[in-house]
């Protein structure tokens, strides 16, 4: 016997109307990655493997497992006099999200272990669809605790607590046109230097006298982003993006990117540039006049000003599928990115003892790397 | 302080969304490109991650990476 | 000619809200056909008839129609029609996309989505149930697993009307 329900009043209906809608789970998928980077006189390479499982309708949850396997004689090393030294970093981190309705709910846990240093992040967001899918709301809190230690002393025992807030909403703006806009807020207290670097001050009787840095105890930083991504008739795309970052410490900086991305049958190629650019930190100094100078001094060469030129060309390979029924699409992947650092007060010591004359004409230092991502991705 | 401002531009959001339906001038079965892959804002997270991981290293500048939305709408 | 419209556009919302209601009369079209002729809806009046909004973009649509392919051959002797209504502006992707999986119901090409306008089309899929009298009794918007038991249920009550 069929039951017809009753036209309810307009009122309710658009109540309901506006609950109605439900979103999806995002693909299930595996990814193998070889990642290695060299440049600066350190190597670091290793795997990354990533899963994302669905569980029914609601629930997915995504782990990542990572290592860094670093053999380093940086211009840091070096200068201080230490001999190469190899170094391995173990990342593990699992992430749970829940759909419900046009929500997603996450939760995540990150853990990084090397002999030197152990951090462990915990993570909350929730994500939002709305405007008929146009518009996506992101809201995420992080809450991370860093144990520094030190290789040259095992006594050495520190630590710092960070704290992330963002905010992120991406917009549908035409049928060909997506604008994403994020806003982080970072804020850290504890241990903020580097127990390997060093500052350096005038040596009265000629040369230079090295002592340790002095970092303030926290650190509050502020970034705020947007990318665009536009579709082109001939199908690719081209993408723009800009960055500010300010924090307490006195450093600006301004990232900006373009990408094109053009497929080609089973291929997808991109190109890629990237510039940035850093003020050095307010209490920044490669040479500094005499000891204790200020309250606070750091020499680290990422508190200096400098500017990073970074190319990248990646190649995507759609390869066939029909021999796993259980695999839906898989692609081969590799990236080449090359990067050029060139610091603006941070100067090249190596050939420079603490006796050589005329302290502070050292050439300024530069690096290059290259960057190569091989990686296999499975969506099933 | 910052935490205020983006929770009132959030609940101004979610207010718009509740009580003037606007309508959405993509309608769903316009999104043909959008949902296309190769318009994805971030359609490979563990290269995404690898970079981000990269540029945090060798410079002073963190965060506002994020990615998310987009795509076909499709349910 | 403007309120018919906001008109049918605020019944077609009381729909979504309320999936199941009675008496909406199903706004009539012609498209062209994947087979060739042009198809109109009128062709249909006496039969059950499932429109399923599509496109070959979209995961949920590709994966339902397997399922909508079954229940096409299954009630049809019942007296009932699958048509799937594809809204791309360019046919030629759903037609290649067809050929690695074939159906047998009718595939009406909406080029210039006037069809999709015309029933208000807000999310995908979309897969509206017609009665023998002509009338919208139900409405389904997105596909998941699942949901094909509310088909099966919908449709057997209607070909027993």
């Amino acid at each position: 016997m069929l039951r017809d329900w009753r036209i309810p009043s307009l009122a309710a209906a658009l109540l309901v109307a506006a609950a109605a809608h439900a979103g999806v789970l995002p693909e299930e998928r595996a990814d193998v990655m070889y990642h290695s980077y060299s440049g600066g006189g350190i190597t670091v390479e290793g795997p990354s493997v990533l899963v994302r499982k669905n569980f029914g309708d609601s629930v997915s949850a995504t782990a990542n497992y990572y290592v860094d396997a670093i053999t380093s004689a940086s211009i840091d090393v070096v200068v201080s006099g230490a001999s190469q030294y190899t170094e391995r970093r173990e990342q593990k981190s699992l992430s749970l999200d829940y759909l419900h309705g046009k929500s997603t709910w996450s939760l995540s846990y990150v853990n990084s272990t090397e002999n030197d240093y152990k951090a462990g992040t915990f993570s909350l967001g929730v994500s939002q669809d709305m405007f008929g899918d146009l518009t996506t709301v992101t809201l995420g809190f992080s809450q991370g605790l860093d144990k520094v230690g030190s290789s040259l002393d095992p006594t050495f025992a520190q630590e710092i607590e960070r704290r992330n807030y963002r905010l992120g909403v991406t917009q549908v703006l035409t049928r060909n046109m997506l604008l994403a806009l994020n806003f982080e807020a970072v804020t850290e207290q504890g241990y903020l230097q580097n127990p390997y670097r060093f500052m350096r001050y005038e040596n009265p009787l000629g040369g230079y006298i090295r002592a340790p840095e002095v970092f303030p105890h926290t650190r509050t930083g502020t970034a705020a982003s947007t990318r665009l991504k536009y579709y082109l008739p001939w199908r690719a795309t081209v993408e723009g993006q800009y960055r500010y970052y300010t924090d307490t410490w006195g450093i600006n900086a301004h990232t900006t990117g373009i990408e094109y991305t053009q497929p080609l049958g089973r291929w997808v190629l991109s190109g890629s540039y990237r510039f940035y650019r850093q003020n050095a930190a307010n209490f920044f100094s490669d040479l500094f006049p005499f000891a204790n100078s200020q309250n606070f001094m750091a020499r680290d060469k990422e508190t200096s000003g400098l500017s990073s030129d970074t190319l990248g060309i990646r190649a995507s390979y759609q390869f066939p599928v029909s021999w796993a029924s259980w695999l839906k699409k898989g692609t081969a992947n590799l990236h080449f990115t090359h990067m050029m650092v060139d610091y603006a007060q941070f100067r090249d010591l190596r050939n420079f003892p603490p006796g050589s004359p005329n302290p502070g004409t050292e050439p300024l230092y530069s690096l290059e790397a290259n960057i190569i991502q091989f990686f296999v991705s499975f969506w099933f | 302080m910052r935490m205020r401002w983006m929770l009132t531009g959030l609940g101004a959001l979610l207010a718009a969304s509740a009580c003037a339906p606007l309508e959405p001038w993509v309608k769903p079965y316009e999104r043909e490109h959008l949902a296309d892959p190769i318009m994805a804002i971030d359609p490979d997270p563990v290269s995404s991650s690898y970079m981000d991981h990269v540029f945090e290293v060798r410079e002073g500048a963190k965060g506002a990476t994020g990615a998310g939305g987009g795509g076909c709408g499709c349910s | 000619m403007n309120k018919m419209n906001s008109l049918r556009t605020l019944l077609l919302a009381t729909l979504v809200a309320m999936p199941a209601l009675a008496v909406t009369p199903a706004p009539t079209f012609k498209l062209d056909s994947m087979a060739g002729k042009p198809v109109s809806l009128d062709q249909y009046k006496g039969q059950v008839v499932m429109i399923n909004f599509w496109a070959s973009w979209c995961g949920p649509c590709r994966a339902e129609m397997p399922i909508l392919e079954k229940l096409h051959a299954k009630y049809k002797p019942m007296g009932f029609t699958m048509i799937g209504v594809n809204v791309e502006p360019d046919s030629s992707l759903a037609s290649n996309w067809l050929k690695a999986t074939p159906v047998t119901f009718p595939i009406l090409f909406d080029t210039r989505s006037e069809v999709s306008k015309l029933y208000a089309v807000a999310g995908m899929p979309s897969t509206v149930i017609i009665d023998r009298k002509g009338n919208m009794r139900w409405l389904h918007r997105g596909y998941k697993d699942g949901d094909e038991n509310e088909y099966l249920n919908q449709i057997r009550a209607l070909v027993r009307e």
